[in-house]
């Protein structure tokens, strides 16, 4: 569905794409998942023909997104990241442009809207400025479907919403894709991940790992361990002074740890905790998320690129 | 077609949602005019003079009152002495002073010759020069009514007439150079804003990613201020007619397709800018900066072009509100037809034709 053949996009010196190469298949939540800066916005562009890039090719419903952009244009549904309707025009007024605009009408494919649309019709002779942000991104998104698309381009289309509205728009994905409508969406939140097909983790324009959200987890490099004491200021610099530690990140209220010998030995990081001040300390081996993937991924980007 | 309607809709929608924008687009015109029709003024009226009188005898007494008799003069202050005329001057109460010799009449019948002296405030070398012109207009005529019984060995008879404007109205001058104004601000400003706002928006991103076609996009911005520029221009024209009496000599018809054809002139200069910049900021700056000023100092709206330095002239040719107002002004003023105005039509279209080209050729497909 989705064909992406090593692209290379650079804004003068910064490299924004690094030999980006990802296939997306029919049916498929795709998931680009990244920090802000590290190219979603410029891969959904190059794949929406808004953008050109510098090398490599990429097609979307083997139509090329460089040659065939116009006939292209009638096929994909977007959403940008930013809320790009009308605020001056009512919600039924973006909706009705939008359906014109590509030949339909609302009647038409109603249907594959409904679902998302139900939420904000009663609101539909409101201006689009004037609606919530969780309600904002349905109107987008009933925008981007009106047309019935095969496959629509979602960027970071859960930023700045509510974590309700955030995980009801999941479950509109997740019906769309039930309709057998291709979805490659990007967002910076990593705990999306597991709600994709397939994801791929994309840092300073490298892409580094394409699968599904369980392989990578799985592949994650040796054992993780939670660490929490009483002192929670301090833990993180303690551990990182720590000479075995590998990595040592925070995460919410608790530390993520691993360590550079395949076994941790406990006994000897509460003394050396304990040395420091340290109490009640507690050590659980976890097991890794999609951030612990992608933080160990990155640095292994940042040590390949230091050799 | 379907898709032009949805557009041309959502235009109008964009431009009386915010009304007061549109406040601004229709008063600006009547409130424009009202200001040059009334208080912006250079014609001569109740000029402020002192008199001097050194004579009092007859033939000064009955000239004075002649010259306050008119509605150019009011007389502010008879002076006693010479020392008093810097002084008033000075204090800005005057802009002229009028001075009789002693004896006046007296010379004047014995010696068939008198004098007398006006002095006028030059630091507004207009004003000084019209009023020292109505002053001594009205002096000589004074002058061949005592000489009437006589009988003048020569004597050449001038008959002056102002053709086009009789009463040498200001405002018969302003009404054309307005329409050109108003028609600059709106047509280019407000399509050069409009379609940046949609780049700044971010629209214009999700109307690109669409089968919609550019040229579509924006000449369905254009029909709403085509349709505004046309119903201001005609107020303009009203208020002219009715409130100023500034006449229509020639064909309506011929203005009013003059007038659009100005219009879309402008407005494919505004789409121009538009594809040339990327913010309404810059926009608005470019549209302010490049268009009015020229538009209003270059025109020849406010300042005649052929009296400016050669070349400034020369680059008065590209302002296309100059032909403009020389093809309104012929119309409006003189009556002429097709046959005189044709080659400053030809140049409008050609100004017309080079920037949709320009723009066709700067529009991208893309975002960068």
């Amino acid at each position: 569905m989705i064909s992406i053949k090593s692209i290379n996009k650079s804004y003068g010196a910064v490299m924004a794409l690094n030999n980006i190469n990802i296939e997306v298949s029919k049916g498929e939540i795709f998931g680009l998942i990244g920090p802000d800066g590290a190219g979603k916005t410029t891969l959904i562009r190059i794949l929406t023909t808004l953008l050109l890039p510098d090398t490599g090719s990429a097609q979307v419903m083997n139509k090329d997104v460089v040659n065939d952009f116009r006939a292209l244009r009638r096929e994909f549904g977007y959403m940008p990241g930013r809320f790009s309707l009308y605020e001056d025009l009512t919600v039924s007024e973006n909706l009705e442009l939008f359906a014109s605009i590509f030949g339909t009408t609302i009647e038409e494919n109603y249907y594959l809207i409904e679902d998302i649309y139900k939420q904000i019709e009663p609101f539909k002779d409101r201006r689009a400025g004037k609606l919530s942000g969780g309600m904002k991104q349905k109107l987008a998104l009933s925008c981007a479907m009106i047309h019935k698309p095969e496959v629509i381009f979602l960027d970071e289309p859960t930023t700045g919403v509510d974590p309700v509205s955030r995980k009801e728009f999941w479950q509109m994905l997740k019906k769309l894709k039930g309709y057998g409508i291709t979805i490659f969406v990007s967002t910076p939140y990593m705990d999306e991940a597991s709600l994709c097909d397939r994801i791929a983790l994309i840092q300073d324009g490298h892409i580094m790992s394409i699968d599904t959200p369980n392989k990578i987890v799985s592949q994650f490099d040796g054992k993780l361990y939670a660490i929490i004491s009483d002192k929670k200021h301090g833990l993180l610099k303690d551990l990182r002074e720590f000479p075995s530690a590998r990595s040592v990140f925070l995460f919410g209220s608790h530390i993520h740890y691993t360590d550079k010998n395949e076994e941790l030995r406990k006994a000897e990081l509460t003394d050396y905790l304990k040395l420091r001040g340290h109490d009640k300390i507690e050590i659980l081996e976890i097991l890794p998320v999609i951030e612990d993937c992608f933080l160990a991924l990155m640095g292994n980007l940042k040590d390949a690129a230091h050799v | 077609m379907k898709r032009f309607q949805a557009f041309v809709k959502k235009e109008f929608h964009h431009i009386t949602r915010d009304w007061r924008t549109l406040i601004i687009l229709i008063g600006m015109p009547i409130i424009q005019i009202m200001l040059f029709g009334f208080a912006i003024t250079n014609e001569i009226k109740d000029a402020k003079i002192a008199i001097l009188d050194h004579a009092q005898d007859e033939h000064s007494t009955v000239l004075i009152n002649k010259i306050l008799s008119t509605d150019y003069f009011q007389l502010e202050k008879y002076l006693a002495d010479d020392s008093e005329i810097e002084s008033i001057f000075k204090k800005g109460k005057v802009k002229e002073v009028i001075i009789f010799e002693s004896g006046f009449g007296e010379k004047l019948e014995k010696e068939k010759k008198a004098n007398m002296q006006i002095i006028a405030d030059a630091s507004d070398p207009n004003t000084a020069t019209m009023l020292l012109n109505y002053t001594q207009a009205i002096i000589v005529n004074y002058q061949a009514n005592i000489n009437l019984s006589k009988k003048l060995p020569f004597s050449i008879n001038i008959q002056s007439e102002m053709f086009y404007n009789n009463e040498l109205k200001g405002v018969y001058l302003f009404v054309p150079g307005l329409i050109a104004i108003i028609l600059m601000l709106v047509s280019a400003m407000m399509t050069s804003i409009s379609i940046t706002k949609e780049k700044e928006l971010g629209t214009m991103e999700i109307l690109l990613a669409t089968p919609m076609k550019p040229v579509i996009i924006i000449v369905a911005k254009v029909v709403p201020y085509l349709m505004l520029s046309f119903i201001n221009s005609v107020i303009i024209l009203l208020l002219g007619y009715f409130v100023f009496g500034v006449p229509v000599h020639g064909s309506l018809v011929l203005l009013l397709l003059e007038m659009i054809l100005f219009i879309l002139t402008v407005l494919s200069l505004g789409i121009f800018i538009s594809t040339a910049t990327s913010s309404q900021q810059v926009a608005l700056m470019a549209s302010l900066m490049g268009l009015m000023l020229p538009t209003i100092l270059l025109s020849g709206f406010l300042f005649p072009v052929e009296n400016m330095p050669l070349p400034l002239q020369i680059i008065s040719n590209i302002v296309p509100a100059k032909w403009f107002i020389i093809i309104i002004k012929g119309i409006m003023l003189k009556g002429v037809g097709l046959s005189v105005i044709w080659k400053e039509t030809l140049i409008l279209m050609g100004f017309m034709a080079f920037f949709i080209l320009l723009s066709i050729k700067k529009f991208k497909p893309r975002l960068a």
